[in-house]
């Protein structure tokens, strides 16, 4: 399924990281996904959460720099060249993976996979022909 | 020693009395040549001969740096293009720098001036003089080297930087006046402890430093480190360039050569002119001038003058060391830098400024600007490589307009200090 990963502007600076997830944790935010790139300046926090337009506007209001990402998030079984496989249809498509953040869930047979990639539609019908994503990955709850 | 006696040591009314001559040759002269000077005073009604003994120069208007970009880049010469043989210019806020033009008896003032800023440093035609000032558009460099030539001294034109292998040139030609930026100077006497080598090696007696504020302090360390007398040099290009005043031995206030460049200290805010010794922004006629002459030019710097003969018996005008600036000009590394530059490079960029700060610090001995940008929505991008590449460019483009290079740092939006919800454009940390 496509979900609306927000990504937000970090300094890398001491306690930044947990300035903003205070935020978050004060406004009764539930991250499902997360993860933080970094270079020596600077970081970019993404989150993939329930209602992404609210979190933004919580965010925006702390002063924070955000910006909403479309990207593939898919679940991947437990088992050996799930996500080889994948990522092979998406290479076979033409289409360049920017970046990829793996996490697991409360389901016990898989994880789940975020994928930032250049062509989203073109990806997304690519795995629905291949029957890599199904009707189930459209359920929010899934998340 | 004296390198032109009868000037240095002319009597006040005589030196007045040539000053009143030479300004009204130049009022007359830039009323004619110059329609920018000539509508000027005729808004004030004012004529050339309505200038008349030296006080009537505070009936016209002042001239400054803004006056200059609009007339970019000819329109404030005062000659043909064919009577200049050389132009300088420095870094401009929108990438247009200020432009000045030199006729041939420009550059000769203007090496008469600079000799007797090394004669005021014991320099004579037997010393060796080693120009570390940036060749070039940059004043610096050019100024310092035709002076040592007229002084007739043996001239190193080694330019800036190669630290290494100016301490090397330094020892073995016996280099015994240095003249550079003072924070250089100061890096320079640390390297010569890196590389293990002794005073002793070296010939060193004297240097003009100068393109830049420095404290007593510095003086005295430069002078420890180096074991030499520190000279502090005032000039700006502008008026000339390097030379437009410069310490002697006694440093106690630098001499202007005020039989080319006549000085007047006002009250920044209201433009009057303030008695003798008190503190106020600095204002310059060149009376000699032919290229480029400029009127009452507001040069922004806080000082004080004094007209008590000096203990080396040179009864040239002294002013006090530069005490700051009555506007945002920083001056970094020898370059001038407004924080305004800095806007225009990021406007150009996005579509909206954002915040920003300008951070100076002193890092062994040498400046280091910083600028903090705060990330906006619009210049936010998801991936690292995006962020990589707005940080670059910004980089890339700063140098560009600057002319010294600058790091920078994106921060969070509303980061930045603001005082009285005005936005704080620059901390300077350097202890000068």
């Amino acid at each position: 399924m496509i979900v609306r990963q927000i990504s937000v502007f970090l300094e890398n600076r001491q306690g930044t990281l947990a300035k903003a997830l205070s935020v978050l944790h004060d406004n009764g935010v539930n991250l499902r996904a997360m993860t933080v790139a970094d270079t020596a300046d600077f970081g970019i926090m993404r989150i993939v959460v329930n209602e992404p337009e609210k979190v933004e506007k919580i965010l925006q209001a702390a002063d924070y720099a955000v910006k909403i990402t479309p990207v593939l998030a898919l679940k991947v079984e437990d088992a050996p060249g799930e996500l080889m496989n994948k990522v092979q249809e998406l290479a076979d498509g033409g289409i360049s993976v920017e970046y990829v953040y793996a996490f697991a869930t409360a389901d016990p047979d898989g994880a789940r996979v975020v994928f930032k990639v250049d062509k989203l539609e073109q990806a997304y019908k690519i795995l629905i022909g291949k029957n890599i994503v199904n009707s189930d990955d459209s359920n929010e709850n899934y998340w | 020693m004296y390198w032109n006696e009868p000037i240095e040591t002319m009597g006040r009314a005589q030196m007045e009395e040539l000053q009143t001559t030479r300004l009204r040759e130049t009022v007359k002269r830039v009323y004619q040549q110059v329609p920018f000077y000539r509508s000027k005073m005729q808004a004030q009604g004012l004529l050339p001969e309505d200038i008349v003994r030296l006080e009537d120069i505070q009936k016209l208007p002042f001239i400054i740096k803004q006056d200059m970009r609009d007339n970019y880049p000819y329109g404030l010469f005062a000659v043909p293009l064919s009577e200049i043989v050389r132009i300088h210019a420095s870094s401009g806020t929108t990438g247009k720098p200020t432009v000045v033009g030199y006729t041939k008896r420009d550059l000769g003032i203007w090496a008469e001036v600079m000799a007797r800023a090394y004669s005021y440093s014991g320099a004579t035609k037997k010393s060796c003089i080693q120009i570390a000032y940036g060749y070039g558009l940059f004043t610096g460099g050019l100024g310092a080297h035709y002076g040592a030539e007229l002084l007739g001294a043996s001239v190193i034109p080694i330019s800036t930087g190669n630290t290494a292998r100016q301490i090397m040139l330094m020892k073995d030609f016996g280099t015994t006046v240095l003249a550079c930026t003072p924070s250089y100077a100061l890096f320079i006497a640390e390297t010569i402890v890196e590389m293990g080598m002794d005073l002793s090696e070296f010939s060193l007696k004297a240097g003009i430093f100068g393109a830049e504020p420095w404290s007593d302090n510095m003086r005295r360390e430069i002078e420890t480190r180096l074991g030499i007398k520190a000279l502090d040099i005032y000039g700006l290009s502008e008026i000339i360039g390097p030379g437009v005043a410069c310490d002697c031995l006694c440093q106690n206030g630098l001499h202007i050569s005020e039989d080319h460049f006549y000085p007047e200290i006002i009250n920044p805010v209201t433009g009057e002119v303030m008695p003798e010794g008190e503190k106020g922004e600095l204002v310059i006629t060149t009376i000699t001038k032919e290229g480029m002459p400029l009127v009452r030019y507001r040069t922004h710097d806080l000082t004080m003058l004094n007209r008590d003969v000096c203990d080396c018996g040179r009864t040239l005008i002294r002013m006090g060391k530069i005490l700051g600036r009555s506007d945002d000009m920083l001056i970094i590394r020898g370059v001038n830098v407004f924080p305004s530059q800095v806007e225009s490079v990021l406007l150009s960029i996005g579509n909206t400024s954002p915040h920003y700060q300008l951070i100076v610090e002193r890092e062994d001995n040498l400046d280091i600007l910083t600028v903090m940008v705060e990330v906006n929505e619009e210049m936010f991008s998801d991936e690292v490589r995006g962020l990589e590449e707005l940080e670059h460019k910004i980089k890339a483009a700063l140098s560009s307009v600057l002319q010294i290079s600058a790091k920078v740092r994106l921060v969070n939006p509303k980061s930045l200090e603001r005082s009285e919800g005005k936005a704080k454009r620059v901390i300077d940390n350097r202890k000068i």
